[in-house]
C-alpha cells in the first residue's frame, strides 16, 4: 500500500463509522462493503479545463480559447481558497480529481490543491487519491509526478481503441497512446489503474466495440468504466441528431453492454455498479461511496456537495465562481435540504445501481410489496434476496428507480 | 320601428373566408363601435371561437345605418355557426332572417359547407346576395368566383358584390345593396306575439339569455311569456339589443331581433327553435321547424385520474348550461374506469367539447374513438340501440345490425373526381348526382354510412385533394349492414375501450392496421406486450411491443444527485399521463388510434 502523505491518520474508533478496509478486501458484490461505503467521506475537485469541447459533452468546462495558463493558476488558487472556507467535515476516505481534464494542470498545481486539503482535513489511512487523465497529456514524467505526489489511482480516458470512433467522439489522442499510458502507469506504481470507455456511437460497429473491449481487458488495468453515449441537450451531438444524424440506438447499446459484461467478466472484472467493473481489490472508493449515498465535498466550478441532509452546488460560470471566491464568499448557487425520508429515497435511487443492491429499508420494502414492485419482481428485473433488493438488469435501473419513486410509502 | 326600415340578414361563409372580419367592418362603418374599441372578430366571443376563427354560437348585433336615400335603417346581423355540426342552429338563425350574404373568398371559391348553407337559405325563402371577399389578394380570381356564384344562385355577374373586408373596400356599396335588395320583414304588428328563439346561452349573473326574432306582435319588459314547445310561462325581466354591448330597449317589436332575459337558469326551458308567445292571448300556431337536437357521434370520455370523475360530471353539467345539444350518461369501462358516454352533433362539436373540458376545467381526459348509434335487431324480435361498441349484443342472439347513413355533398376541383370516387367507394359510399359548378369545379353527391365519415374520411379527403375538396353531410336513414365488432387485446386481455364496429369486409384490414398503429403508439415497457385483434374468439392479427432493454443514465455528473432525481421525477410525471390498462401503460392518443390508421 502506498504510504499516505504525512497528515494522513486513522479515523477515531468508536464514532459509529466503519473504517476504510484494506482495499485488497474489496469485492464487487460485497454487501457489507456497499453499506459501509455509505459512511465514507470524499472530496471531489473539478478541473474544468479542456483543450476543446467534445461533441457529446455538456459538463461545466472551459476550453483553451477561454483560459490560458495564467487563468489556470488563478483557478487553482481559487479552489485552494474554497477549501480553506469549508467547514469541518471529518476524515477523507477518498479524493478525486475530475473534469474537464485534470491532467491539464501541472503536478505542482495538483500538489498545491492536495496540500490545501491536507491542511484543512485529515486523510484516512489508506486514502484513495484518484485523477482522470487524457492519454495525450501523460508522458512518463507526468505519470511519475502523480505517483510521487501521492496519487493512488489513475483513470485513463481512452474512450475507444478504434481510431474512427475516437474521431467522431472528438478525441485527440491516437490509437495506442492510452495503452502505453496504462502500461507505464502500472510500472510507475499506481495501486489501481483504470480506463474509461464510451460505447454506442451510431458509427461504432459491434465488431469495433468487441475489438476495443478485447484490447482493454488485455491491458494491465484493474478497473474499467463503460459509459453509454448519451445525447445531452445543447451539445453538438444533439444538434446533429436534431438535424437528422442517426441517434444512438438503445438496443444496440444494450447489446454492447452485454457484450462488455461477458468479455470483462470472463477476464476477471466484476460489475459493482452499472457503469463500473473492477478486479477484486480495485473497486473505486469514490465511486462506491457516491452510489452508496456517502457524503462528499465538491470544490471548483459546478461542483456539488452532499453533507448529511443537505445538497448544495457551485456556480457553473467561471467568472461568477472566481468573483465569489475572490470576494471571500462561498461560490454557491443553490442547495436543498433533505428530510429523513428524502434521504432514504435517494439512498434507494442511488443504491439500486450497485451490484450489491440496497438493504430492505422501509422504502425498499414498500416498493417491493407494491403492485409496481411485484410486476418487476415477476418480470425478473428485480430480485429480493434474503435482506436485499437487487436490480438484475442493470440497463433498466432508471426504470426501476422511476417505478419506486411512483410508489409512496403510504401505498404499502 | 317601421318594418320597412328593418333588414335582418345573416352571413354565410366558409371558415376563413372572412365572415367575422366583414361583420367587424360593418359595425365599424356604421359607427356601432369606435375603432379604438375594435377587437378583431368581435362577434366571436368564446376563446375557442377566436382561436379557430369559427363561430360556434349564433349572435345578433343591431347597427343603425343612414342610407343614401336619407333614411335611417336598423340592420340586424344574425351571425350563424359556420360548421356542418351545427346545421340545426344554422337553420334556426336563417329562419330569423329575410336575407343572407353568401360570402366567398376570391382565391378559394365556393366550399361544400357554404353551398349547403346557401341551399338551406334558398329553401327557407331568403334573398341571397352573393359577395366575393378578399379581392385584393394576389391569388384572387374574383371573376371566376363570381361566375361560380351565378351558376349556383342565378342572376348575372353584375349582381355579385366585390369587397375586401380587411381593407374596407366595397363596404358602402354592400350596405346599399342590402337596403335595396333584401326584403323588409312582413310581420303582423297587431297579431298575438310570436318570436323565434334562434339561440340561447347561459350567463353566470343573469341566467339564460335567449336570442329572439320577433315575427308578429310586441314583447315588452314585464310581459308574461310562454314557450310553446316546453309549455313554460316566464316573466320578461329585460329585453334589448346588442350593439354589440347589451342595451336594454324595454320592447322588441315585429321584425326586430334582440335578446330576452327571464332569470331562468335552466337552458332546457328555452330551447333553440321554440316559439315565444304571451301567456295571455297566446298565438294559435307556433312558428315552424322546432326539433330536438340529435347527437350523431358518440365517444367515451374518461378522466386519466379516476379521482376526477366527479369533476368531469360537474364540468359537463356546466358546459350543458350553454349547450343543450350535449348529452351524456355514465359509462363504465374495465380498461378506463368510470366516465361518460357523450353524444355530440358531429366531430367538430366533439373536439370542441373535449378541448373546453380540458382547458377550462383543467381535466386530463382519455377519449375513445368516435362511434355512431347502431340498432341491433335481436332474434327474439326486439331491438336495442347501441351507442358504444362494447354494448353490441352477442352474435349468437343478434339477427342484424342497422347503421345510420348520411347524404354527403363534396365539392372538388374536377381533376380530383377520380380520387374522390375511389375514396368514397373504399368507404362504402354510393354515388348520387354530380353537377358541374364551373368547368373546373364539381359538386358530387353520395350516400354513405356515417361511421365511415366519423373515422378519418374528412382528413383523407383533404389530404388526397391537396386540401381543395370540401364536404358537408346531413342525416338520411338507417340501413342494415354486415357489421362485426373487432376487439383488441393487450397482454391477452380484451380492452373494451378499443372495441370498434366495422364492416365485415374490412374487419381484417382494420384489425391489422389497428394493431400496427398501436404497436407504434404504445411505448416499450419493461416486458413484452402482445397486441392482438380479434373477432369473437378468432385472432385476426398480432404484433408485439418488445420489452425495453436500456433505461439508465451512464453516470451522474459531478455528484449532481438533485438533477438526476429531478430527471427521474419528470419522466415519472410523463408516465402519469398514461393510462394503466392491466399492467400495460397506454398513452392517451392510443385510444383514438382508430382515427389515425389511415395516415399511412
Amino acid at each position: 500500500m502506498t504510504e499516505s502523505p504525512d497528515a494522513a491518520r486513522s479515523s477515531t474508533p468508536g464514532n459509529g463509522r466503519v473504517d476504510l478496509p484494506r482495499r485488497s478486501e474489496f469485492r464487487a458484490d460485497d454487501r457489507g462493503l456497499a453499506d459501509a461505503a455509505g459512511s465514507w467521506k470524499s472530496a471531489y475537485i473539478h478541473i474544468p479545463f479542456c483543450s476543446h469541447r467534445c461533441p457529446y459533452c455538456d459538463f461545466a468546462i472551459v476550453d483553451e480559447s477561454q483560459a490560458n495558463e495564467v487563468d489556470r493558476q488563478r483557478y487553482v488558487d481559487a479552489v485552494i481558497s474554497e477549501i480553506a472556507m469549508e467547514d469541518p467535515f471529518g476524515s477523507l476516505d477518498s479524493v478525486n480529481f475530475g473534469g474537464g481534464t485534470p491532467s491539464l494542470l501541472t503536478s505542482d498545481q495538483l500538489e498545491q490543491i492536495l496540500n490545501a486539503l491536507k491542511g484543512r482535513f485529515t486523510l484516512t489511512t489508506g486514502v484513495e487519491i484518484s485523477i482522470e487523465v487524457n492519454p495525450e497529456d501523460m508522458d512518463q514524467r507526468a505519470i511519475e509526478g502523480l505517483v510521487g505526489r501521492g496519487f493512488t489511482r489513475l483513470s485513463i480516458g481512452a474512450q475507444s481503441f478504434d481510431g474512427q470512433v475516437l474521431g467522431v467522439l472528438g478525441r485527440e489522442h491516437g490509437v495506442g497512446v492510452a495503452q502505453d499510458v496504462a502500461v507505464e502507469a502500472r510500472s510507475a506504481g499506481f495501486e489501481s489503474v483504470g480506463i474509461d470507455l464510451i460505447y454506442g456511437h451510431p458509427s461504432e460497429s459491434a465488431r469495433s466495440w468487441r475489438a476495443t473491449v478485447e484490447q482493454a481487458i488485455a491491458l494491465p488495468v484493474d478497473h474499467i468504466s463503460t459509459y453509454a453515449l448519451t445525447v445531452e441537450r445543447g451539445t453538438t451531438l444533439s444538434r446533429d441528431v436534431l438535424a437528422g444524424a442517426p441517434a444512438p440506438d438503445p438496443d444496440d447499446q444494450a447489446d454492447r453492454y452485454e457484450m462488455f459484461c461477458d468479455l470483462a467478466g470472463n477476464a476477471g472484472f466484476a460489475r459493482y455498479e452499472v457503469s463500473n467493473h473492477a478486479r477484486p481489490g480495485h473497486v473505486c472508493v469514490y465511486n462506491l461511496s457516491t452510489w452508496s449515498h456517502g457524503e462528499y465535498l465538491g470544490f471548483g466550478l459546478g461542483a456539488h456537495d452532499h453533507r448529511r441532509g443537505e445538497r448544495s452546488r457551485n456556480h457553473q460560470r467561471l467568472d461568477r465562481y472566481l468573483e465569489d471566491i475572490e470576494g471571500g464568499i462561498r461560490p454557491r448557487i443553490g442547495s436543498e435540504t433533505l428530510s429523513v425520508s428524502d434521504q432514504e429515497r435517494d439512498r434507494f435511487m442511488l443504491g439500486v445501481r450497485l451490484a450489491a443492491g440496497v438493504a430492505l429499508t422501509p422504502f425498499a420494502t414498500a416498493f417491493a410489496s407494491s403492485e409496481r414492485g411485484k410486476r418487476l419482481i415477476d418480470a425478473g428485473i428485480v430480485d429480493i434476496e434474503s435482506d436485499r433488493l437487487v436490480v438484475t438488469h442493470p440497463m433498466l435501473t432508471d426504470a426501476v428507480a422511476r417505478e419506486a419513486l411512483s410508489v409512496s410509502v403510504g401505498d404499502c | 320601428m317601421d318594418q320597412s326600415r328593418i333588414r335582418n340578414f345573416s352571413i354565410i361563409a366558409h371558415i376563413d373566408h372572412g365572415k367575422s372580419t366583414l361583420a367587424d367592418r360593418l359595425l365599424e362603418r356604421t359607427g356601432a363601435i369606435s375603432e379604438r374599441d375594435m377587437r378583431a372578430q368581435l362577434l366571436d366571443e368564446m376563446d375557442l371561437e377566436r382561436e379557430r376563427g369559427i363561430t360556434i354560437k349564433a349572435n345578433a348585433v343591431r347597427i343603425d345605418y343612414e342610407a343614401q336615400d336619407g333614411f335611417e335603417y336598423q340592420l340586424n346581423i344574425i351571425d350563424t355557426p359556420g360548421h356542418v355540426d351545427f346545421s340545426y342552429e344554422v337553420s334556426r338563425s336563417l329562419e330569423a332572417c329575410e336575407g343572407a350574404l353568401l360570402l366567398v373568398d376570391a382565391s378559394q371559391g365556393v366550399e361544400a359547407q357554404t353551398l349547403a348553407n346557401a341551399y338551406m337559405a334558398i329553401e327557407s325563402g331568403l334573398e341571397v346576395i352573393p359577395v366575393v371577399n378578399k379581392i385584393d389578394l394576389p391569388a384572387a380570381d374574383p371573376d371566376a368566383v363570381a361566375e361560380e356564384l351565378v351558376g349556383i344562385l342565378g342572376g348575372s355577374v353584375d349582381d355579385v358584390v366585390r369587397v375586401s373586408a380587411k381593407a374596407g373596400t366595397g363596404i358602402e356599396e354592400l350596405l346599399e345593396v342590402v337596403i335595396e335588395k333584401l326584403p323588409e320583414p312582413q310581420g303582423k304588428v297587431d297579431s298575438p306575439l310570436r318570436a323565434l328563439v334562434f339561440d340561447s346561452y347561459y350567463d353566470t349573473y343573469r341566467g339564460v339569455v335567449a336570442l329572439v326574432r320577433v315575427v308578429d306582435g310586441v314583447m315588452r319588459e314585464g310581459d308574461v311569456i310562454r314557450l310553446m314547445a316546453s309549455g313554460e310561462d316566464l316573466v320578461v325581466a329585460e329585453v334589448g339589443v346588442r350593439r354589440p354591448a347589451i342595451e336594454p330597449t324595454g320592447r322588441l317589436g315585429a321584425g326586430e331581433a334582440g335578446y330576452v332575459i327571464t332569470g331562468v337558469k335552466d337552458i332546457d326551458l328555452i330551447r333553440v327553435g321554440d316559439t315565444v308567445t304571451h301567456a295571455e292571448n297566446p298565438a294559435v300556431d307556433a312558428l315552424a321547424g322546432y326539433a330536438e337536437p340529435k347527437p350523431m357521434v358518440f365517444s367515451g370520455l374518461f378522466p386519466t385520474d379516476g379521482d376526477d370523475f366527479e369533476r368531469l360530471r360537474e364540468a359537463l353539467d356546466k358546459l350543458r348550461l350553454n349547450d343543450s345539444s350535449l348529452v351524456y350518461t355514465p359509462e363504465t369501462s374495465r380498461a378506463l374506469g368510470f366516465g361518460f358516454r357523450v353524444g355530440f352533433l358531429g366531430l367538430l362539436h366533439m373536439e370542441i367539447v373535449r378541448e373546453r373540458l380540458e382547458r377550462e376545467y383543467d381535466l386530463d381526459l382519455v377519449a375513445t374513438a368516435p362511434s355512431v348509434e347502431y340498432v341491433a335487431n335481436l332474434a327474439d324480435g326486439t331491438s336495442s340501440v347501441v351507442q358504444s361498441p362494447q354494448d353490441l349484443p352477442d352474435a349468437a342472439i343478434r339477427q342484424s345490425i342497422e347503421e345510420p347513413y348520411v347524404k354527403v355533398m363534396i365539392i372538388t376541383p374536377a381533376e380530383y373526381i377520380g380520387t374522390v370516387m375511389e375514396l368514397v367507394q373504399s368507404k362504402r359510399g354510393e354515388m348520387g348526382e354530380m353537377n358541374y359548378l364551373s368547368t373546373e369545379r364539381v359538386e358530387l353527391h353520395y350516400l354513405m354510412p356515417l361511421s365511415e365519415i366519423v373515422f378519418d374520411f374528412f382528413d383523407l379527403l383533404k389530404s388526397r385533394t391537396r386540401g381543395y375538396a370540401s364536404m358537408d353531410y346531413e342525416p338520411d336513414s338507417y340501413r342494415e349492414s354486415d357489421l362485426v365488432r373487432v376487439d383488441i387485446l393487450l397482454n391477452s386481455q380484451t380492452v373494451d375501450a378499443f372495441s370498434t364496429i366495422v364492416h365485415r369486409d374490412r374487419a381484417n384490414t382494420y384489425g391489422k392496421l389497428m394493431v400496427k398503429k398501436l404497436r407504434e403508439l404504445i411505448p416499450r415497457q419493461l416486458f413484452d406486450v402482445p397486441i392482438q385483434a380479434a373477432i369473437g374468439s378468432r385472432i385476426i392479427s398480432r404484433e408485439t411491443v418488445k420489452a425495453k432493454r436500456k433505461d439508465v443514465t451512464a453516470k451522474c455528473y459531478g455528484g449532481d444527485i438533485t438533477r438526476k432525481r429531478k430527471l427521474l421525477e419528470r419522466q415519472k410525471e410523463g408516465k402519469k399521463r398514461m393510462k394503466m390498462v392491466g399492467s400495460v401503460e397506454v398513452p392517451q392518443e392510443a385510444f383514438v388510434a382508430a382515427l389515425k390508421i389511415g395516415d399511412d
